[in-house]
């Protein structure tokens, strides 16, 4: 095997040497990187950290970020800016670990990044005093409105139960990956906003959600065929009261802390572990996390997965 | 010369006050509402003691400036009139015609009766700068959103971002049909008849027409110069000077100096009174006797015609006027519907009243919540109205301003009554006057508590429920809320995961 390797690595090494540095290369030398590693990761969940350098460790503890951008791509990044809220109060994702997410996707070779949600409050307003705009403009990224119907398309859900067809924001559908970045939120209806709430800022339509069993139709926008490729859930502040939107700073609590995985059950799991430390809000009362489970979008079972927890 | 300084110091206030109405993006800074704040009827209503006296003593040297410089509506005239001049092949030429006193001052009185009698919309129809604001926001803004929203397309097509779409649609249908009929017969009138409309319908144009009749400064007719060519009246779009009698109704006169340009003799000129006068007729003294008597039986008979209107239907919600206006009657007593709140508000919650304030409040700004709900934050339409209708607010005093009470219809209720989660509503409220409750298991529901409600709206702008199970209710006089609890604070032992 040792010999079949060396070979291979040889060959490439002689290809590589005949071609200048481009895609093509830049994919081989990737693709020995991950095979020479070995075991993969599940979930990373990392505490003590600023947003940016918090991500940095998370996204290298899964390979680098170049494992799930490569170059070329058109990269959407989808945070929580859900409000009219400054970042201290924290109803949207922080926006440092926005601008370092982007940062990574742009140093992975993406050709764009697209950044934009489907706000509650007035999206201008929302853009601006979340810090994301600005945040999100200084790292290269584009933002995009997302406040009129005429920004996304129907796509069919084969997989849900309850919504069967949503309109999604053009930016997902149009990219070659989307990166979920939602913000640990306490939430009345839904009970926690995470990574599958976070769903709800790409579709056009929410009331349909909360007409028609909210919990299902959250788990059924998650099965939507184009899936995130990261979620990042945003724990460096979390709400852990009167949430999505927060009364005042005494809703707020510095946790500093950020999880990050492919798998959205998982992390949305994880995270609402981690949040029934502050606040007691029992895992079985999320119910869109269980009702993911059962789409087969991803695992509540954290013990069979490979976790690495990581203080900094 | 004098013509050029007038022109060019209109057509700055007209192109800025027309932009700063239009703007939605922030193009403009906010000083720029001090071109909404120099206007007279909102100046007057106001109370901006210094402004109307501003206006009334440069009335008193210099004629009826305000019309021809800062009067967005008569600048307005002048421009479509020169349009029409741009299409027509042969110049118009204007001929003086007599005075319509009685007409005039009828209007005046109108207008003045219904703002005592309470039918302020009798005011807001006739006062110039609010009719000119709701054509602009009416009709101008729709075309102008249009424009951007082409250029969004191509810059988007592209992928830049720069522009982005906005919303096209009418605010409220009833101000649009009163917005584009004033248009038509403003545009009318200016195509063919110069001023006409500044000097027949408009009271600031009456009422400063009678003070320029005693300004310091005036147009004077050198009769040893003059040869009555008539070329001065020709060109006068006040249609005011009688060249035959060299002689000028002052109170028609807007100061637009076009006559002094016109005259090959030189013998009109700006002046203080050296030029010799004939005398002035006094022809109006019968008709301002009728004008008066009928105008008095006339308008005692206006308030009773509306006001049954205003009380008629007691099963519809109480209107609800933006935060900063005080009450309803504040707002009746002190608004003239320029829309100016309509056009600035960010979220669409500030509408044109068809008929929920009565007939006598058509077209005054009322709160819906259709399509968005007011900002908890935002104070924007405190901040620009000129006419002291809506008070400005600071942050704070707006988080504690109540212009409605929540009130909840649990069996309409999703959660309540299909026991599923839903929560949008407690999800914007800012306050949790709306708060969700565990009621089975997983489920929560709504509960209300009205006493620190602020009325935003947040929450009857989401509810799912077609039929709303949740509303505001107004309140005819803005109440003060109660400032809301605030959670306990937690601090994190960082001691692990939980997982």
């Amino acid at each position: 095997m040792d010999r079949r390797k060396f070979l291979g690595a040889l060959a490439v090494a002689g290809v590589a040497a005949t071609i200048k540095a481009n895609g093509a290369m830049h994919l081989m030398s990737q693709n020995l990187g991950t095979s020479a590693d070995g075991t993969s990761v599940d979930l990373v969940a990392v505490m003590g950290g600023e947003p940016g350098a918090m991500f940095q460790r998370a996204i290298s503890e899964m390979g680098g970020m170049q494992k799930f951008v490569k170059k070329g791509f058109k990269v959407a990044v989808k945070p929580n800016i859900g409000w009219d809220r400054a970042p201290e109060l924290a109803g949207n994702t922080n926006p440092e670990l926005i601008a370092e997410i982007i940062k990574q996707c742009f140093d992975a070779g993406a050709s764009e990044v697209l950044v934009f949600d489907n706000t509650c409050d007035d999206w201008v307003k929302c853009y601006k005093n979340s810090g994301i705009e600005d945040a999100a403009k200084k790292a290269g990224a584009k933002v995009m409105p997302g406040h009129q119907e005429s920004y996304y398309r129907q796509v069919s859900i084969p997989k849900g139960i309850v919504l069967k067809e949503a309109k999604i924001h053009e930016a997902i559908l149009d990219s070659d990956v989307w990166i979920n970045v939602p913000v640990l939120k306490h939430h009345g209806g839904a009970r926690l906003s995470i990574s599958m709430k976070n769903h709800m800022g790409i579709v056009w339509d929410r009331r349909f959600f909360h007409r028609n069993d909210l919990q299902q139709c959250i788990a059924d926008v998650c099965s939507l065929d184009k899936k995130a490729v990261l979620n990042v859930v945003d724990a460096y502040r979390t709400l852990k009261t009167n949430g999505p939107r927060g009364k005042s700073e005494a809703d707020v609590v510095l946790t500093k802390s950020l999880f990050l995985s492919q798998d959205i059950v998982a992390v949305d799991t994880a995270a609402a572990k981690f949040f029934g430390q502050i606040e007691d809000i029992p895992l079985d009362h999320v119910k869109h996390i269980e009702n993911g489970q059962k789409l087969n979008i991803g695992s509540m079972d954290l013990e069979k997965m490979n976790i690495k927890r990581i203080q900094i | 010369m004098l013509k050029k300084i007038r022109v060019g110091l209109a057509l700055v206030v007209f192109v800025f006050i027309t932009l700063y109405f239009l703007d939605f993006t922030g193009l403009l800074p906010d000083w720029f509402n001090f071109l909404t704040r120099i206007q007279f009827v909102p100046a007057f209503l106001s109370l901006s003691v210094i402004t109307v006296l501003v206006l009334v003593v440069s009335t008193l040297i210099f004629g009826r400036v305000y019309c021809s410089v800062i009067c967005p509506l008569g600048v307005f005239q002048d421009v479509t009139g020169r349009v029409a001049a741009f299409f027509r092949k042969k110049k118009l030429r204007y001929k003086f015609r007599r005075a319509r006193t009685f007409l005039r001052w009828s209007v005046v009185v109108v207008a003045l009766a219904g703002f005592l009698l309470g039918v302020p919309v009798l005011l807001a129809l006739t006062d110039p700068y609010s009719a000119y604001g709701r054509i602009v926001v009416s009709v101008f803004k729709p075309v102008y959103v249009l424009g951007n929203n082409l250029l969004e397309f191509i810059f988007t097509h592209f992928d830049n971002y720069t522009f982005y779409r906005a919303d096209v649609s009418i605010q409220g249908w009833g101000a649009f049909v009163v917005a584009f009929t004033t248009l038509l017969v403003v545009v009318y009138l200016a195509w063919r008849h110069g001023r006409t409309y500044c000097n027949t319908f408009c009271p600031v144009g009456t009422v400063l027409g009678f003070l320029s009749k005693y300004s310091l400064l005036k147009i004077r007719i050198d009769h040893s110069a003059c040869n009555s060519c008539s070329l001065c009246e020709t060109n006068c779009k006040g249609f005011c000077i009688n060249s035959k009698e060299q002689r000028i109704d002052y109170s028609r006169c807007v100061a637009c100096f076009n006559c002094i340009d016109s005259c090959n003799k030189g013998a009109i000129s700006f002046s203080y009174g050296l030029a010799k006068r004939k005398k002035q007729q006094t022809e109006m003294d019968e008709s301002k006797r009728k004008f008066l008597t009928t105008a008095v039986l006339s308008t005692a008979a206006l308030p009773a015609v509306f006001a049954g209107n205003a009380k008629s239907d007691k099963a519809k919600p109480t209107p609800m006027a933006p935060p900063g206006a005080i009450s309803t009657q504040h707002l009746l007593d002190h608004c003239t519907a320029c829309h100016l709140c309509v056009s600035k508000c960010p979220t669409h919650v500030i509408k044109p009243a068809f008929m929920e304030y009565g007939l006598a409040g058509m077209m005054f700004p009322v709160m819906k919540f259709s399509d968005g709900f007011c900002n908890y934050d935002c104070t924007v339409c405190s901040e620009v109205c000129p006419n002291g209708a809506i008070k400005p607010l600071t942050v704070d005093q707006k988080h504690l301003t109540q212009v409605g009470k929540v009130v909840l219809n649990l069996d309409h209720c999703i959660a309540y009554r299909d026991e599923t989660n839903c929560g949008a509503c407690a999800e914007h409220c800012p306050t949790q006057a709306v708060t969700m409750v565990p009621y089975k298991g997983a489920l929560t529901i709504p509960k209300t508590d009205q006493s620190i409600c602020v009325g935003c709206g947040g929450c009857e702008y989401i509810c799912p429920e077609t039929g709303k199970a949740i509303y505001i209710e107004g309140n005819p006089v803005h109440l003060e809320a109660e400032m809301f609890e605030e959670a306990e604070t937690k601090e994190f032992d960082f001691g692990g995961f939980g997982f």
